[in-house]
């Protein structure tokens, strides 16, 4: 498509320093039996060193498999298929033209050794959703702290076990010698995720992705660890990618935030210009779902369900459930532009209402006459169950067959 | 303010300071909660003594008297070269002990106190017999259930982890050997390995064999559920190579199962190391085995002296039951740990 402009070179040159994550056009795909899932498709940002960056979505969106296709830990049958990934000028993944037109790896792509040797762990690390699960719970918790930063620092292991303990106290757990000896199973979900983040921080990485960490934690614990992750974070320096769905989390912890939905990265701000002055139609909609002590409005949900990465939605993938769809929706893919800039950051988004994408948004007609609220959602529903064409379909039969499908439901 | 933090984690129920909880969870894991468990249940209690008396008995048996510590039967029969007669196979007919041949038990008419349990057609103190038959039964079952376990552990959990291809691969292999009826599968590798001469340490190494699959089916199952596990993908993404992670956490959170299943096993391995001796095909004489002993005592002297046939029939159910006992009850003890 036409609309695409250089927004890299025109985005960098205002910013600090070099990215130390740069993740450009990464397209991971599940190759199912029921058919390829692009559980994410064509995302790109980038993590500065010093800053937390949000990556926000329903689930499903893509999150996680975005986030562990940075450490290319994605598992069969998923797969990285394209785009590049650079960390500090070392390349993670990327793909060039082979001699019989077929692509395949940049041989300056590091090995899977020096992955597992050089990246995971060391520099990149991660703080996983639930902390009950996180943790083996055959052995001892400092036993695998101390065991980890054996392996990765080469410390002996009466130093590594002070290591240990230290890191411990650092993450603000109590009786650091005592608790050295327990089990998993002893320890809370706060003190667990307490641990967790002590052994993501046991070989100062500079990047940590921290997907979901607070998800599983009530209410009061989590503010605990994001008040301990926003202390760390400053004393250590580490840069934070905080994959979340809360957008309350977003906006305590985060400088900046992608907003994804259904692999797709449909807005990029940092967050007080994502809050204030929102430019996608979906994070509105996430927005106006969450309760805001600075707005006494009822709340609203987001029409329908989000469809199934197997066969996305023609034309914007967000346009079934969106409010300001119009018909030029439904057939032009928007590209994720630079509308506006905040802070020397560009403010990106995925919409053609914007002027920049000069689709004919204005003179398209509206499209949200022609369904109910309820329909937009069923309507996804009956288009990811057929595959194939029927994007092209009119509304109508698609409208029969959903009706069909919902009684043979209810029966 | 990390402190103030914790402090208030800490007056949270369950939390980080909760004595009470503490010691009860401390008190369900490991092996004093095991036996307490094992203690409770009075079945579990008596196979727990019987396979502790086996083991005391197959322990001592073979330490000489010189040597100033516990000998059990008359050792004089024979040296201290055969303790473990599978890897010191005796070549040399023992001699004949003091009595009578073929005498009958202590508590029969016409038997001696010297020889509790008589004497075997050559004289010999059949007491001293069945006791060195503990030791060669014990170290059979042990170390066939040991082959069968390591094996499995290794192809199990590789693939479980590893799925796929290779998954297919071992499964199949594996499979094909599960298929084979286990005694002509042992019988066809003792006579193929052996060369014609049966030997114990064949039938040792033909049962573990045939023990891989059991154990590798175990270990898979329940490594296809660690594998899924958060601290799996922690650890890979801390860099941890594979087989690391197979060694430290694969194997240790998926073999519950399975020591209690070897537990069985053992008890089982003994009957069958014992059955291929009775036919022949496992211990030969004059090693003290109470399958080939049964075998002797069966074929030729059975009406002449019933007590022969006896004694290491008596000892063979005796120490089946009390691991089978004892398994059990191991299986209950470790069940919440197996289902958690």
């Amino acid at each position: 498509m036409g609309y695409r402009t250089h927004w890299i070179h025109e985005s960098t040159t205002n910013m600090r320093s070099e990215p130390l994550l740069r993740v450009e056009n990464l397209k991971t795909q599940f190759f199912t039996e029921t058919g390829t899932v692009r559980a994410v498709d064509g995302i790109s940002f980038e993590v500065y060193e010093g800053e937390i960056v949000g990556l926000v979505g329903e689930s499903g969106a893509g999150k996680s498999v975005a986030s562990m296709s940075l450490l290319r830990l994605v598992e069969n049958p998923g797969e990285i298929v394209g785009g590049t990934i650079e960390y500090r000028g070392q390349t993670i993944f990327d793909l060039e033209d082979g001699p019989d037109g077929e692509l395949r790896e940049h041989p300056e792509m590091l090995s899977e050794s020096e992955m597992r040797e050089q990246i995971r762990g060391r520099e990149i690390a991660v703080i996983f959703q639930d902390p009950m699960e996180s943790l083996n719970p055959v052995f001892t918790v400092g036993g695998q702290l101390r065991e980890f930063i054996e392996l990765n620092r080469k410390l002996g292991s009466e130093a590594a076990k002070a290591e240990a303990i230290e890191m411990l106290r650092e993450v603000g757990i109590p009786d650091p010698e005592e608790r050295y000896e327990e089990y998993p199973h002893q320890f809370s979900g706060g003190m667990r995720q307490r641990v967790l983040i002590a052994m993501a921080l046991a070989c100062e990485p500079n990047l940590i992705i921290a997907d979901e960490p607070t998800t599983a934690l009530d209410v009061t614990v989590e503010g605990q660890i994001i008040d301990l992750v926003d202390d760390l974070q400053e004393r250590y320096d580490t840069s934070f990618l905080w994959v979340t769905h809360d957008m309350g989390v977003v906006a305590e912890i985060c400088d900046r935030v992608n907003v994804m939905y259904l692999g797709e990265i449909v807005e990029q701000a940092p967050v007080d210009e994502l809050f204030y002055e929102t430019k996608h139609p979906y994070t509105t909609a996430l927005l106006n779902s969450m309760p805001r002590p600075d707005r006494a409005t009822e709340l609203e949900p987001i029409e329908g369900v989000m469809p199934e990465a197997i066969n996305p939605p023609s034309g914007c993938r967000f346009h079934p459930r969106c409010p300001d769809a119009r018909e030029v929706c439904t057939r032009v893919h928007p590209e994720t532009l630079d509308v506006d800039r905040a802070d020397g950051y560009p403010h990106r988004a995925a919409c053609l209402k914007h002027d920049v994408f000069d689709a004919g948004y204005e003179e398209s007609p509206p499209l949200l006459d022609d369904r109910g609220p309820d329909e937009s959602g069923a309507m996804t529903t009956g288009a990811e169950t057929d595959g194939g064409s029927e994007t092209d379909r009119p509304t109508s039969e698609a409208e029969a067959e959903t009706d069909r499908e919902s009684g043979e439901h209810r029966e | 303010m990390a402190t103030t933090e914790s402090q208030l984690d800490e007056q949270r129920p369950g939390g980080a300071g909760d004595e009470t909880v503490d010691e009860e969870v401390e008190a369900r894991v490991g092996w004093r909660y095991t036996l307490a468990t094992v203690k409770r249940d009075t079945t579990a209690r008596i196979g727990f003594y019987i396979v502790a008396i086996v083991l005391f008995i197959a322990t001592f048996a073979g330490v000489d008297s010189n040597l100033s510590t516990i000998t059990l039967g008359r050792v004089s029969d024979y040296t201290a070269a055969q303790a473990l007669p599978i890897f010191d196979h005796p070549t040399q007919i023992p001699p004949p002990g003091e009595g009578t041949a073929n005498q009958p038990p202590a508590f029969v008419d016409g038997g001696s106190l010297s020889n509790p349990l008589g004497t075997d057609p050559q004289g010999r103190d059949y007491f001293t017999r069945i006791v060195y038959g503990s030791q060669v039964s014990v170290s059979v079952g042990i170390i066939s259930t040991a082959i069968g376990l390591i094996g499995g552990t290794i192809i199990g959990s590789i693939s479980g982890y590893y799925g796929g291809r290779v998954d297919d691969v071992l499964m199949r292999a594996v499979e094909t050997l599960y298929a084979i009826p286990p005694l002509v599968l042992i019988i066809v590798f003792i006579v193929f390995i052996s060369g014609g001469s049966p030997d114990i340490r064949f039938a040792v190494v033909g049962v573990g064999i045939t023990f891989i699959p059991v154990f590798a089916r175990i270990i898979r199952s329940r490594v296809l559920s660690v594998r899924e596990m958060d601290y799996i993908e922690a650890a890979r993404a801390a860099g941890v190579k594979d087989r690391t992670i197979i060694r430290r956490h694969v194997i240790p959170n998926s073999f519950a199962p399975v020591m209690v299943y070897a537990t069985l096993q053992i008890g089982v391995t003994i009957l069958i190391v014992a059955g291929l001796s009775f036919l022949g095909y496992g211990a030969q004489p004059p090693t003290p085995d109470w399958g080939e002993m049964l075998r002797i005592a069966h074929g030729r002297y059975m009406h002449a002296n019933i007590w022969l046939s006896i004694w290491p029939g008596v000892a063979i159910l005796v120490t089946i039951m009390g691991f089978n006992l004892f398994g059990d009850g191991l299986q209950d003890a470790l069940d919440p740990r197996i289902n958690d």
